[in-house]
């Protein structure tokens, strides 16, 4: 298992300086927030980008998002995150924006069928 | 990932489906890739947010609990309508229409399970801990959570009752701890700093004021 630690989240940090942070580290206003920064870590971890790299990527989509009327008030931070997220993985050949279409609509099938208050889980029937 | 293992008295309703936002789909889908072709271990990735499940969400619950146990009209509406209450405070924005505030006593302890999907209001008592959405947990806490609580260092007078909540899509809970001996006096503020997570869902009982400067 690759080992992650807080101090790993640190140079992340500092790394990519517009990460919403307090005195001790990042900062997340929901969940999925969170897990899309773990992502990043891990692959980073695993060597996928560096985190120069994961920058420049991010900056490029906030200018983009800019441009098509993000109000930038720092709310949609982790939505540029997500966007980078799925654009490296696919630069990176990883997997690509079809095989992200097919495990998103599955993961949507999967909610569907699943009755309220079980847990959601992912199942071969789901792809069809 | 848990199976649905229920194996006491609930009201779930089971003729809608769970829904997830663009967001947690697009998460989930990135998650499971990731995962099938080995580039992240979940258990790292819970590992990394659990260090951080003080830092998500905006954990207000300590100020209602600080709030309720200082002003006795505020506790009362929080018993009769807590969803209400909450909101009345101003800076929760999605706390959503069933919360209910359930209050310790010496007569009776109150404990949370079942924090499935979106059951859990984590934007009022932040994160759960990771080892509160397992199985194991989850059907000990409802045949002994007396059992349970003790393995959390709490042992509960003989005469205490235990009632164990399993929270659903269509009612959320929210402990209301008692508020500890020696805090006579105490402002909201100060009290809201002994008011922890694990005190909100019923596995730890709020600090006493000499483990505060531990």
């Amino acid at each position: 298992m690759t080992s992650i630690d807080t101090a790993a989240a640190k140079r992340a940090a500092e790394a990519v300086p517009s990460i919403p942070c307090d005195a001790e580290g990042p900062v997340f206003r929901e969940p999925w927030e969170a897990q899309a920064f773990a992502m990043a870590l891990a692959l980073h971890a695993r060597k996928l980008f560096t985190w120069p790299e994961w920058a420049a990527t991010l900056s490029a989509e906030i200018k983009k998002a800019q441009t098509a009327g993000d109000p930038d008030t720092g709310e949609t931070y982790y939505r540029h995150w997500l966007n980078t997220l799925e654009r490296l993985v696919s630069e990176k050949g990883v997997a690509d924006a079809t095989t992200l279409k097919r495990y998103f609509d599955a993961w949507d099938h999967a909610a569907d069928r699943t009755p309220h208050g079980a847990p959601i889980e992912l199942k071969p029937e789901d792809f069809s | 990932m848990a199976g649905h293992d229920h194996d006491h008295d609930h009201d779930h309703h089971h003729e809608h489906g769970s829904e997830l936002s663009e967001t947690q789909l697009r998460v989930r889908a990135l998650e499971t890739i990731l995962t099938e072709k080995g580039y992240v271990d979940p258990a790292a990735l819970d590992a990394i947010i659990e260090a951080y499940e003080t830092k998500i969400g905006p954990r207000n619950g300590a100020v209602v609990v600080a709030k309720a146990w200082t002003d006795p009209a505020y506790k009362q509406a929080l018993l009769d309508d807590a969803s209400k209450a909450v909101a009345s405070l101003g800076h929760m924005s999605r706390v959503g229409d069933h919360l209910v505030a359930v209050e310790n006593t010496p007569q009776r302890h109150n404990m949370i399970v079942c924090t499935l999907c979106s059951c859990y209001p984590w934007e009022v008592l932040g994160l759960p801990p990771v080892w509160y959405k397992s199985a194991p947990y989850r059907s000990r806490a409802v045949k002994d959570p007396r059992g349970v609580l003790a393995d959390f260092g709490i042992d509960l007078p003989k005469e205490t009752e235990v009632r164990v909540w399993d929270s659903t899509a269509e009612t959320r809970f929210l402990v209301l701890p008692m508020r500890p001996a020696g805090t006579e006096g105490w402002s909201e503020e100060r009290l809201a700093d002994l008011v922890t997570r694990d005190s909100m869902i019923g596995a730890g009982l709020a600090k006493k004021p000499e483990e505060l400067a531990r």
